[in-house]
């Protein structure tokens, strides 16, 4: 049995990878994503709380411990250790831990089905994926905060949030993620250059279309993407869908309905597009999103086209004198909802089912949506809190165009909902803008191949399927 | 006397062979009873499903389109590291002007060693954030910007590297761009191997060899190259396993992790998506299981037709 010195010579590198291939050792490769798949056992969580009252509306209990586990990305984590501070301050004898990472779904996913953080803010590239948290019944419905009494104004949670906060959250007819930062979407450009060279931010195709030779003569390109994450282009393209073929359309398309991508002005919402990208109109290269931000700042285009996190995204390397404005996205005359702003609120937290203190978990999040919390953030972030007036006393002009914005827009708010219904179709229709915004589709092939896409989703049963009323 | 020996080392062994049963193998083997499910990934309910999952694995064109760029990089990764690891090794031992002190590797070869072997110090990781700097799409990319300002690229029209899905030889060009790091990162560590292994040779054998009349052409092709037979073997399976992983450059390098388009996706990539994405862990552990099997389906057969007398010397 055992390897003696005698034949020790037999052990050469050919029998030792022999062996060590019987082994399984050699599947090295497929060795971590197999890991991976594996889980473990449950356990049960402890829960029962102390008496609800209006300042306590879920019963918090003292001498608890509440686990906050905090996205640090472009917003940073600041913000949310203010909201600690206020939280302390109502519940001193409640231990927080907050810790905060940028590998949301490397280090929950695997907590979730045993011992999961209380409360988690599930954002960034590497979060986990919604809908099948909420089909695999892996978090609470909050429902109970939405009715909760405001941490420090009058009237309910919900009254407190902003319009589209609520909706955002929901999913088959639950309120699951709380939103905590307000995004509005639109074309940046420099109101200084714009000034110094006499220029008129355009508000429609054929103005802009007007101008873009006037920006080229200049040395610059009129417009820079980023095309390495499919989502940006993505959210211009269904803003412009939107704008041009009215709500019902996206709505539509959303709910999977048959050759919903078909519809009237689906195809003369992305013409522009093409034809911007035909008449060689983009910044050449294919550069990823701070890349296509720097040269947006490097003046090396006039437009570029991202949310109200651009601010605080490139705050570092903003050349002095230079004015960030946001303008709504460009549509055409006789669109159907030209006034309908893209915005949206942002940075979901959840509160996992296996979550063992789940009452304060959802007390922390009344502080997070708090006056003086939100007012905090968009201080420190500088990007609009999903509770009302967050950003009245911040000074900023990225800000305030935004605000002025929001403030001009339409009845409705822009809001594309089938990204997070399905990740197939989510990748797809990523892909297929690059491929658009690349010149490699035309806006007819686009359309077909969205709504080929959509059929398959549609008739895949193995896919959960998901609706929007509104 | 033995059996104390025996009962020493099989103590000695007891823990790590616990914990690599426990932290290695359990896990392939939950990961192949979870194949069987179609677990979600987020809880602790799951149905039964037979062997669905590996129907739907047959059918499936992702993995199939995923497959053959799999088989792309299995073929290329390991021809061209090794040929290039072996020119350059033949180079720094043998490659030199031969002299009263025998056979040595051309000029300057201790510091060309070092250089080659670099990349294999860093990370994959730490290469990929590296390439991503060299392959930039724009004018302040390495490349695009010295061949831009000779005039051999069009500054409205830069090459896009790994963001090109256009056919080269029938292979989206993305593929050919990872092929490049990937080479570039593993030919200096096999060159070293290489090394290693020529050194070994007795100097007396190219003697006899060089006396006879071989120029360099026949000395490698006579005497290095059979006598490395081994060694290439070993590494031909060790790049095998690489090739047929590859997906910290498809993940860092491409758009959308397998793009533009699906024209880089491989295997981990579609698993990672539909495990991590669309929350089907049951179907991606049999890609997993399935990837695993081929795997070391491959060493096995690989380690067979290569099996040979071993020479001594």
């Amino acid at each position: 049995m055992s390897v003696t010195p005698e034949n020790l010579g037999d052990l050469s590198r050919r029998t030792l990878l022999q062996r060590a291939a019987a082994a399984g050792l050699l599947a090295a490769p497929a060795m971590g994503l197999l890991s991976a798949c594996a889980g473990s056992e449950p356990e049960k969580s402890d829960t029962g709380g102390a008496a609800k009252s209006k300042d306590n509306p879920f019963g918090v209990k003292d001498g608890s411990a509440v686990k906050v586990v905090i996205f640090n990305g472009g917003l940073g984590d600041q913000w949310a250790k203010e909201d600690k501070v206020i939280f302390s301050a109502k519940h001193p004898n409640v231990t927080v831990n907050m810790s905060s990472t940028q590998k949301i779904k490397t280090e929950e996913q695997p907590k979730m089905a045993t011992q999961p953080s209380d409360l988690v803010m599930n954002s960034g590239a590497d979060m986990m994926d919604r809908s099948t948290l909420i089909n695999e019944g892996a978090i609470e419905p909050l429902d109970d905060l939405l009715t909760a009494p405001a941490w420090d104004s009058e009237g309910t949670v919900a009254d407190s949030l902003l319009p589209g906060t609520v909706g955002d959250g929901t999913q088959n007819g639950k309120f699951y993620v709380v939103n905590v930062a307000y995004t509005v979407w639109g074309n940046w450009y420099n109101a200084a250059l714009f000034k110094k060279e006499g220029w008129q931010a355009p508000t429609t195709w054929d103005e802009f279309f007007a101008l873009a030779p006037k920006i080229k003569a200049k040395g610059m390109a009129p417009y820079v993407h980023d095309a390495v994450h499919g989502y940006y282009p993505r959210w211009a393209l269904m803003a412009s869908i939107w704008k041009t073929a009215g709500k019902q359309v996206v709505v539509d398309i959303d709910n999977l309905k048959e050759g919903a991508w078909k519809a009237d002005g689906v195809l003369k919402a992305l013409e522009p597009w093409e034809k911007l990208v035909k008449d060689k109109l983009l910044l050449p290269g294919k550069l990823d999103h701070t890349q296509s931000q720097q040269a947006w700042l490097d003046g090396k285009a006039a437009f570029i086209q991202v949310g109200t996190w651009l601010k605080n995204e490139m705050s570092a390397t903003i050349p002095p004198g230079f004015e960030l404005t946001l303008s709504d996205y460009w549509h055409n005359a006789d669109d159907k909802a030209p006034k309908d702003v893209f915005a949206a609120s942002g940075e979901g937290f959840v509160v996992p089912s296996k979550a063992p203190n789940k009452e304060a978990a959802k007390e922390f999040l009344r502080a997070i949506l708090s006056k003086a919390g939100s007012a905090k953030f968009a201080e420190l972030t500088k990007s609009l809190a999903s509770t009302k007036g967050s950003g009245d006393n911040v000074q900023d002009t990225a800000l305030s165009s935004a605000n002025s914005l929001m403030k001009n827009g339409g009845s409705e708010l822009i809001s594309v909902k089938f990204q997070d219904f399905y990740a197939d179709l989510d990748k797809e229709s990523q892909n297929l803008s690059e491929e658009l915004m690349a010149g490699r589709l035309t806006a007819q092939q686009f359309v077909d191949k969205m709504q080929a896409a959509a059929d398959k989703v549609a008739k895949d049963s193995s896919i959960k399927k998901q609706t929007r009323t509104a | 006397m033995r059996h104390g020996v025996a009962r020493f080392v099989t103590g000695f062994l007891a823990l790590p062979v616990a914990l690599y049963l426990f932290y290695v193998v359990w896990p392939f083997a939950q990961a192949a009873g979870y194949s069987l499910t179609d677990w979600g990934g987020y809880s602790d309910a799951q149905n039964f499903v037979g062997l669905d999952n590996y129907v739907r694995l047959l059918s499936d064109e992702l993995i199939r389109k995923a497959f053959w760029h799999n088989v792309f990089f299995l073929v290329t990764v390991p021809l061209f590291t090794i040929a290039l690891a072996l020119f350059l090794a033949f180079l720094l031992n043998v490659g030199g002007r031969e002299d009263r002190a025998g056979i040595r590797g051309v000029f300057g070869s201790a510091l060309y060693k070092v250089i080659f072997f670099f990349p294999q110090v860093l990370s994959l990781v730490v290469i990929a954030v590296m390439w991503q700097q060299i392959y930039r799409t724009d004018q302040q990319g390495l490349i695009n910007g010295l061949l831009i300002k000779i005039g051999l690229v069009d500054a409205d029209n830069p090459i896009a590297f790994t963001a090109d899905p256009e056919p080269f030889l029938g292979i989206p060009a993305v593929l050919w761009w990872l092929l490049l790091i990937a080479v570039w990162s593993g030919a200096g560590f096999y060159m070293v191997l290489f090394s290693a292994a020529m050194q070994s040779i007795p100097k007396d054998i190219y003697e006899a060899a060089i006396l006879d009349g071989a120029g360099r052409f026949h000395t490698f092709f006579r005497v290095t190259l059979p006598l490395l037979r081994d060694t290439i073997s070993v590494a031909w399976v060790y790049l095998g396993f690489i090739a047929l992983d590859m997906y910290a450059l498809v993940f860092v390098m491409t758009p959308s992790q397998g793009g533009p388009n699906h024209a880089s996706e491989i295997f981990a990539s579609v698993l990672n998506f539909t495990a991590f994405q669309k929350g089907q862990f049951g179907y991606a552990c049999a890609m997993g299981v399935a990837l695993a099997i081929f795997t070391i389906l491959l060493a096995a057969v690989q380690l067979r037709i290569t099996r040979r007398d071993r020479i001594e010397f």
